[in-house]
Parts: C-alpha cells; sequence; structure tokens
C-alpha cells in the first residue's frame, strides 16, 4: 500500500507544478496589457506602475519566474492590490463558511443522490425511473443562481403566507455561535448548490446498479432468497461503491464553480463572495490565490479517493 | 500484404462520418422513417423540437425587434423609459421593464440571440481545438505526455475560476468571453477525442494505410478524424450547454459581456438581482429561457449518445 501512496503523491507533483505554471504564464501571455485593463482607463501613471510591479510584471521573465517560485515555496502568494493585504491571510478568514457550505452539500448529495439512483436501476423502465431520470436531466440543466434566486423568492417574499419564513434565505451563521441557526442558514443554499451534483451522482448510481443487477451473483443472492433491499444494498450497492465515489470525487471541481455563485445569490460571505469582491474590485492576485488553493484541493482529494480506492478494491494496486 | 492493405482501406468508408451523414439523409428522405426514429427516442426527440422553437424564436424575434418606437409589444432592447422603471409584467412590456424601463421581453429575445451563438461558437471551436489536439496527442506520443499533462492542470482548475481570471485579463465582450470559455472547455475534449485516437490508431485501416505509404497528415486527417465525429459531436452538445450557463454565471459576477452594449440572458439577470424583491421578473424570464435552452440541449445530447456512442453511456 505504502509504495502506491509515494508512488501517487509523486505523479501529483507534476499536475500541480503545470497550475501553477498556467497560473504564471496566463497573465503573461494574454494579449494586450493586463495591467491598464486591471488599473482601469482613468488610473494615474503611478498608480499603474503600482499594479505593474505587484503583478510582477516589471522586471524580465526570468526574475519575474524566479520570485514568484520562492514566494510560493514560503507560502507567499503575492499580495491584494486595493488592500494589500497577503492574499493569504484575505482567503483564510473567509474559508470557513465555504467548507461548512461544500460540506453540507456533500452531505445532502450523497444522502438524496444514491437511494434515488438505487431505486430508479431497481425499478428499471418503470414511471418512477423516468421521472428520476428527467429530474436528473432537469437537473443538470437549471443555472444555480436562477434556482436560487427562485428560492429566496418562494421562502424569503412569498414564505408561504407565513410572517416568519421556515427558512432563513440569507447570511450565514457560525456553527458554534447557533448550530440550529447554522443548519437552518445552510439548507437552502446546499440544495441549490447540490443539485447538479445530485442529478449526476444519481445518474452514475443507477448506471453501475443498473449494471450489477444483471450479474450471476444478484440472481443467486435473489434464488437463495434474500430480501430485495439485502440484494440491492449488500450485493448490488456495495460493488457500484467505487464507481459511485469517482464521480462524487470529480463533482467536486462543478461544486467549487457553483460555490462561487451559490454564496453570491445567498450572502455567505466565504471566499465565493471574496472573489466577487475581486471582480468588482479587479484584484487579480486574489483571484490567482484562489485557484491555486482550489486546484490544489481538487487534485489531492480526488488523490485521496484514488487511494481510498485502491485501499476497498486491492486489484487497482498494479 | 499489400493486398491485405488494400483490403485494410476498403473498410474505411463505413467511417463516422459518411455512417452518419447516410442515416440523417434517410431519415430525411422517408418521413416514415423520422417518426420511427423520433419515437425511439422520446426524450430526444422532446429536446431537438423545444431547441428548434428555441432556436426560432432567437433568430427571428431580434429580426422583429424595431430599432426605434415600439411594434405592439415589441420595444427596441436598448431603449431606456425612465418613467416606466420596474413596471410588472402586463399588456404594455409582456415580460415586465427593468431599472431603466427597457422591455425585458425585447432584451431576453435580443439576449437570447447572443446567449445561443456564445453556447453554438464554443462548442464548434472547442469541438476543432480538442479534435485536433486530441489527435496529435494520440498520435504522437513524446507530445502526448506533455500536452496531456498541460490539460490535466487545466482540468484541476474549477472551470468559472479559470473564465473569470481569463476575464479579468481582457476587454469584456462576447468574443472575449467565447474565447475565455473555449480554453476551460478544450482539456475535456481533448481528452475523449485523444482516448478514441488511442484505440483506432491499432485498427487495421490506419496500419494498412500507413502501410502504403500515407502520411501522417492523410492518415489523421483521412482515416482517424473522420472517427472522432460522434464522440466529439456527443460531447460537444454537452459543452454548448455548459457555455451557456458558464456565460450567465460569469455576467452574474460582473465578468461578462457589459450589459450596456449588449443584453444576454445572463447579464439581464445579473441586473436584476438588486431588484429581486420588487422585480422577480427582471431574473425569472430569462433565466426560464436560458433553463428550458439548456435542457433541450441536454435531452438531444442525451439521445445523440445512445445512438452514436452507446460504450460512452457509462463514462459520462
Amino acid at each position: 500500500m505504502l509504495p502506491y501512496i509515494v508512488r501517487r503523491l509523486l505523479a501529483s507533483l507534476p499536475v500541480v507544478a503545470v497550475v501553477l505554471l498556467i497560473v504564471f504564464f496566463v497573465v503573461r501571455l494574454v494579449p494586450g496589457d493586463p495591467a491598464t485593463l486591471i488599473a482601469g482607463h482613468e488610473a494615474t501613471q503611478e498608480e499603474y506602475q503600482k499594479i505593474k510591479k505587484s503583478l510582477g510584471l516589471d522586471k524580465s521573465v526570468g526574475v519575474q519566474f524566479r520570485e514568484w517560485s520562492t514566494g510560493l515555496i514560503r507560502g507567499d502568494f503575492g499580495d491584494s492590490i486595493r488592500s494589500g493585504r497577503s492574499v493569504l491571510s484575505l482567503i483564510s478568514r473567509r474559508l470557513e463558511p465555504s467548507l461548512s457550505l461544500m460540506l453540507t452539500t456533500e452531505f445532502i448529495v450523497i444522502c438524496v443522490a444514491i437511494p434515488l439512483g438505487v431505486t430508479a436501476a431497481w425499478k428499471a423502465n418503470s414511471t418512477l425511473d423516468r421521472g428520476v431520470m428527467v429530474f436528473a436531466a432537469v437537473g443538470y440543466s437549471v443555472p444555480v443562481f436562477w434556482l436560487g434566486f427562485i428560492l429566496i423568492w418562494i421562502f424569503g417574499l412569498w414564505a408561504f403566507g407565513r410572517d416568519d419564513p421556515i427558512l432563513p434565505v440569507a447570511r450565514y451563521v457560525r456553527f458554534f455561535d447557533n448550530p440550529w441557526e447554522f443548519i437552518r442558514h445552510l439548507i437552502l443554499p446546499a440544495f441549490c448548490l447540490g443539485l447538479i451534483s445530485i442529478a449526476a451522482v444519481t445518474r452514475m448510481t443507477r448506471a453501475s446498479v443498473l449494471e450489477l443487477l444483471r450479474e450471476d451473483y444478484v440472481r443467486t443472492a435473489r434464488a437463495k432468497g434474500l430480501g430485495e433491499m439485502v440484494v440491492l444494498v449488500r450485493h448490488a450497492l456495495r460493488n457500484a461503491g467505487l464507481p459511485i465515489m469517482t464521480i462524487v470525487g470529480l463533482s467536486l471541481a462543478g461544486l467549487f464553480s457553483g460555490a462561487v455563485v451559490t454564496e453570491n445569490v445567498f450572502a455567505i460571505p466565504g471566499v465565493g463572495r471574496l472573489a466577487a469582491e475581486a471582480i468588482q474590485t479587479r484584484d487579480y492576485p486574489i483571484i490567482q490565490g484562489l485557484i491555486i488553493l482550489f486546484a490544489a484541493a481538487y487534485v489531492y482529494i480526488n488523490l485521496l479517493i484514488d487511494i481510498l480506492y485502491a485501499y476497498l478494491d486491492p486489484r487497482i494496486r498494479y | 500484404m499489400v493486398r491485405s492493405a488494400i483490403r485494410g482501406l476498403e473498410e474505411t468508408p463505413a467511417s463516422g462520418l459518411v455512417r452518419t451523414l447516410r442515416s440523417v439523409a434517410r431519415l430525411a428522405s422517408d418521413p416514415g422513417e423520422l417518426g420511427r426514429a423520433m419515437r425511439r427516442q422520446p426524450t430526444m426527440s422532446a429536446g431537438i423540437t423545444i431547441l428548434a422553437i428555441m432556436v426560432l424564436i432567437s433568430i427571428t424575434g431580434p429580426l422583429l425587434l424595431p430599432s426605434e418606437g415600439r411594434i405592439g409589444v415589441l420595444y427596441p432592447p436598448n431603449k431606456i423609459h425612465m418613467d416606466d422603471r420596474l413596471e410588472a409584467p402586463g399588456s404594455q412590456f409582456l415580460f415586465g421593464s427593468d431599472d431603466f424601463g427597457r422591455d425585458v421581453f425585447s432584451r431576453t429575445l435580443d439576449g437570447g440571440r447572443v446567449s445561443m451563438f456564445i453556447g453554438a461558437a464554443v462548442a464548434v471551436l472547442a469541438m476543432a481545438f480538442g479534435s485536433i489536439l486530441g489527435s496529435i496527442a494520440g498520435y504522437f506520443r513524446p507530445i502526448d505526455a506533455v500536452l496531456m499533462r498541460i490539460m490535466d492542470g487545466l482540468m484541476s482548475i474549477p472551470t468559472l475560476l479559470l473564465a473569470i481570471a481569463l476575464m479579468m485579463l481582457l476587454e469584456a465582450g462576447v468574443w472575449t468571453v467565447i474565447a475565455a470559455i473555449v480554453i476551460v472547455d478544450t482539456p475535456n475534449m481533448t481528452r475523449i477525442a485523444r482516448a478514441q485516437v488511442l484505440s483506432l490508431r491499432e485498427q487495421v485501416f490506419v496500419e494498412a494505410a500507413k502501410g502504403i505509404g500515407a502520411g501522417w497528415m492523410r492518415v489523421l486527417g483521412r482515416h482517424v478524424m473522420p472517427n472522432l465525429i460522434a464522440p466529439v459531436i456527443v460531447m460537444g452538445t454537452l459543452v454548448a450547454a455548459q457555455a451557456m450557463l458558464v456565460e450567465a454565471y460569469l455576467s452574474f459576477l460582473g465578468a461578462g459581456v457589459p450589459s450596456h452594449s449588449q443584453a444576454t440572458w445572463g447579464n439581464v439577470m445579473a441586473e436584476g438581482r438588486t431588484f429581486i424583491h420588487k422585480a422577480m421578473w427582471m431574473i425569472f424570464f430569462p433565466g426560464l429561457f436560458l433553463a428550458v435552452t439548456v435542457i433541450s440541449v441536454n435531452l438531444m445530447g442525451d439521445g445523440l449518445r445512445d445512438i452514436l456512442d452507446p460504450k460512452l453511456r457509462r463514462r459520462l
């Protein structure tokens, strides 16, 4: 097991290195002068020079690259252009709400999508199955923020004719301040953010379970008189677990993108809000820092899933 | 050797392109066949029908829009009516008016044209770049390692953040939005094309073509790439659907096509976010059009995948 983990860890390094190279070269390769765009057209020469300097564009490419990469190794992701604070500290202060939102979402996705997918496969080609698949197709296509605003309108404004809304539609409450309110505030955003993943995971679960239900050992299990529940969960779902895990890991990338939008709809003060603020103030280093962090998170979470995969299914460790 | 090589070549005409074109021609020439095909794939037929209607609306709608004054319920999409701000939907403004008194119905029609154009353009460009890069990666092994590491890197960056970063560095406009989304979507396309090329290059007809002395340009262009069409088209529909959503997200976050120059579904909704309490219609109608279009494209893609490439069904 250990050699496998070491090998996978080493194999992940080039991907992260490529991400860093892409981030470094994207500013330098785009046509036009990014410093002018970021400074805005009404900026003075002095402001322009300052921005050029903070983007690191005032020196030769070789020197820029050396300074940038040694900075990264020391954990220096650069400074915000507008506030001058370090990007890392700005991001880390906003991380908690985002993590809470994403974990809640992933929890809802797993709790909803897997039973839904198993049921659809079990009753394949029935009306129920078609209904689930149409729901999945629709869920995959609905714009996240449109759904968010409709939920806000239903729960916050129309509110089923009640004076106090059933579920809050904005802001974030910290878990340690009030656990109950923490959960109540996250339900709508998490559902909204999770819909696309629910659709994807439902489809994957249905496809994998459907295939396994045709296997001989499932027929044997049924023939020896095991209940449907046991056959479905212990024989089919257990073996379908690995591909489902993979799609859950891959859907994280979509979750990161979706979180940026969802946080802005529901006024959650996480990194997604930070990204939107950075767009408004044209604060490029913040976006750059977010890209590096999210890409690294994506690579290593998927690495973790691969290792878990190999642990659960020793055949993988070739 | 030569004879078997020639026999190998004779097997190529059943390449993806020819097969697809033939079945399309057969469907078009025989209405009964068309009806049967549509019944076999009811959800795809529904998707294609809805998409056709949406495309028709988006092409003819903006042509009907007046540049001055009003015709019935149609207004010029960018005309400001300061006396009629945030009017509710009714007989004057079919979908209501926005905070500048602009007609949301006309803006939705006009925006649809641009949003759909962005979706289509991104799909076509990503399909082109993806097949070319995928063919090169699959065919020339030394390039493969480098190219695919770059694609892996691009794919591990959340799409929206990469698109945001590109939009911050480019002058905002329709074509820069297209360019940003193409860069984000090409890696996936490349991966699909490459996987296909890897299995194709072992086929007898490719060996045969090489055997009789065809150069790499000819082998790739005539024998390999036509067979990429099926999986690439299937992926292309997904990309088109996704691109329309990303356009809307970019606008919503303030990094998309500027709304004063050109309405898109995304930026009409983005302007409505501050008025959600007073003017729900600013978000509801363009979003509904966007959602219906994306659903129809996805349904079409699902059907196409089942027809063209049953093996892909599990991978997506």
